[in-house]
């Protein structure tokens, strides 16, 4: 049984007027538990409105969402539940926070999750030194915090519910590379340490070469393909077609392809790039120093 | 939900109504509601009823759009009858239950107050539907620029108003925004009691009164980029001018008031 299930779902915007939108078209795929999913598109390829039916904010036209087996829609105080269990991380979610110091915003999750103040303490402490915010910023108002902070403070907010899929939505927008590189590590050691699902969306195609095993290519509301990292990038003609960037090393490869020279076509970390050159030239009998 | 909200929005078209000018306009609206208080009878009341029906009919506006208009205030219009049904003792009884009376006196009045709150309303929405909310701004400036003589900041108010106006929407979609995020963390905005329900709403205001203070000095640096310094020597886009339809226009509806007056006098 899969973790999440999402089976032939539609969705579309301003239905009956004359401005309606499929957002979302068809779409059905399987997480497992523990996957670590990127999802990819181009802006209004329907990447934010697909991920709000993961934890029932959006009620689809037509199709469902299973969570370990079970329908969220199926009842009304089910749904409140599942709120808990996929954790969904906004754009720019610093946005919402409130309270008049980071720990009790972090508290927000777990306080309306209905626990004891232990086990809130313990999460919250858990969940900012996940989410990197450092102890003694607990104590002072969210809106005193830099950029970069907040947005960290409000990740810790969602990771202390202990959600079994954990959804961000450009969790990095607007950061700095340095303030990205943070972020993102902070994420994939979340993932390592718990073991739970992330799903990671963005449209930088570097940030989900690196760190995601499987991608969820979305086109026009519907999904174009959904596979693991190497058998995406391998088709990264189809990629560019779409209007998505490939990463660097990837163009670089396609590049080398082109000419005729005998390179594997999933190439997407600079890494792997690294020693097929260096296989290549060992092959063409060319020694490097 | 937050969607439907229908304040000031705009019914684009073609009609005359729409090619009035935003300033014969408003003056119609405030002379409209002028004559719905004027008239005291039920003849009066249906030259009102009849000025809104066919004035919508001219606009082309579906009758959709005027329902959404009007379905805020059906409590008002209910509780208001209502009370005049009920309390209004003087006159003819129809009939007695317990303690209460109604009368045929009642009974016309709460029919007359439910038309004129109707009508009120359909009226004064039928500005907002035919008029672009720059057009009213523009209007409201050109019609109080006279109290500029008594220091009054007539091009800063009007100002204000076309800011605000152009932040509903945005500010409606923040609100959407932060809902489904604090939605997301577990917060229950839909059951509960009174209190709970209130209380419920802190972590939506607090993040959007930030968010609102945020953009106003967003906004006012990059006016002040631009040296914008008020009303002072401005030159503007498109200048309002008023044409022979408006005249016709403005003489049909004194003649409306004239004859709401004449009707109560002599009927």
């Amino acid at each position: 049984m899969s973790l999440l299930k999402v089976e032939n779902l539609s969705y579309s915007y301003n239905k009956g007027t004359s401005m309606e939108k499929n957002a979302v078209k068809n779409a059905s795929f399987e997480i497992e538990q523990g996957d670590f999913i990127g999802i990819i598109g181009h802006t209004g390829s329907g990447k934010s409105t697909l991920i709000q039916h993961f934890n029932g904010l959006i009620r689809p036209d037509s199709g469902r969402i299973y969570i370990n087996g079970e329908d969220i829609w199926a009842s009304k105080e089910r749904l409140h539940q599942i709120r808990f269990i996929v954790g969904l991380v906004f754009q720019y979610p610093e946005y919402q926070l409130f309270e008049e110091t980071v720990y009790k915003d972090i508290a927000f999750g777990p306080g309306n999750m209905g626990l004891g103040k232990e086990e809130i303490d313990a999460r919250v402490r858990e969940a900012a030194d996940f989410a990197g915010v450092h102890p003694e910023y607990l104590e002072s108002s969210p809106f005193d915090l830099s950029g970069g902070q907040k947005r960290r403070a409000a990740i810790a907010g969602v990771i202390a519910m202990r959600p079994q899929i954990l959804v961000l939505d450009e969790p990095a927008a607007g950061l700095d590379p340095h303030g990205r590189d943070r972020i993102f590590e902070r994420i994939k050691n979340y993932h390592k340490k718990t073991g739970s699902t992330v799903v990671l969306v963005s449209h930088s195609m570097e940030d989900i070469a690196r760190y995601a095993k499987k991608v969820l290519v979305m086109n026009q509301g519907g999904i174009e393909t959904f596979d693991t990292v190497e058998n995406v990038f391998s088709k990264a003609e189809r990629l560019l077609e779409i209007g998505l960037e490939v990463p660097m090393i990837t163009r670089v490869f396609m590049a080398l392809r082109a000419r005729g020279i005998d390179v594997p076509p999933d190439v997407y970390t600079v890494d792997y790039g690294r020693s097929e050159i260096l296989k290549l030239l060992e092959r063409e009998g060319i020694k490097h120093a | 939900m937050l969607k439907d909200i229908t304040i000031g929005q705009y019914y684009p078209g073609k009609s005359i109504l729409h090619r009035l000018d935003p300033r014969m306009k408003m003056i119609m609206t405030f002379v409209f509601i002028v004559a719905l208080f004027a008239a005291s009878n039920k003849i009066g009341l249906a030259v009102g009823a009849f000025i809104v029906i066919i004035a919508y009919a001219c606009a082309k506006i579906p009758l959709k759009f005027l329902m959404k208009s009007l379905k805020p205030i059906i409590p008002l219009v209910l509780i208001t009858s209502v009370l005049n049904l009920f309390f209004l003792t003087e006159g003819n009884a129809l009939f007695r239950f317990w303690i209460i009376t109604v009368t045929t006196e009642g009974i016309s009045f709460a029919v007359v107050m439910s038309v004129r709150i109707i009508c009120l309303i359909a009226g004064t929405s039928l500005l907002t539907y035919t008029t672009t909310p720059i057009a009213l701004t523009d209007a409201i400036e050109q019609l109080l620029a006279p109290l500029k003589k008594i220091k009054l900041p007539v091009h800063e108010l009007a100002m204000m108003m076309t800011i605000a106006m152009r932040f509903i929407p945005t500010l409606i979609d923040e609100t959407d925004k932060i809902m489904n995020a604090q939605k997301a963390r577990g917060a229950d905005l839909e059951t509960g009691g009174p209190v709970k329900r209130v209380k419920a709403l802190v972590p939506i205001l607090i993040p959007l009164f930030v968010s609102a203070f945020r953009r106003a000095d967003e906004l006012a640096i990059a006016m002040e980029c631009r040296c914008y310094q008020g009303g002072e020597g401005r030159t503007r886009m498109n200048h309002l001018k008023m044409k022979l339809i408006d005249l016709w226009a403005g003489l049909f509806i004194l003649a409306c008031l004239a004859g709401v007056v004449c009707i109560n006098i002599f009927l």
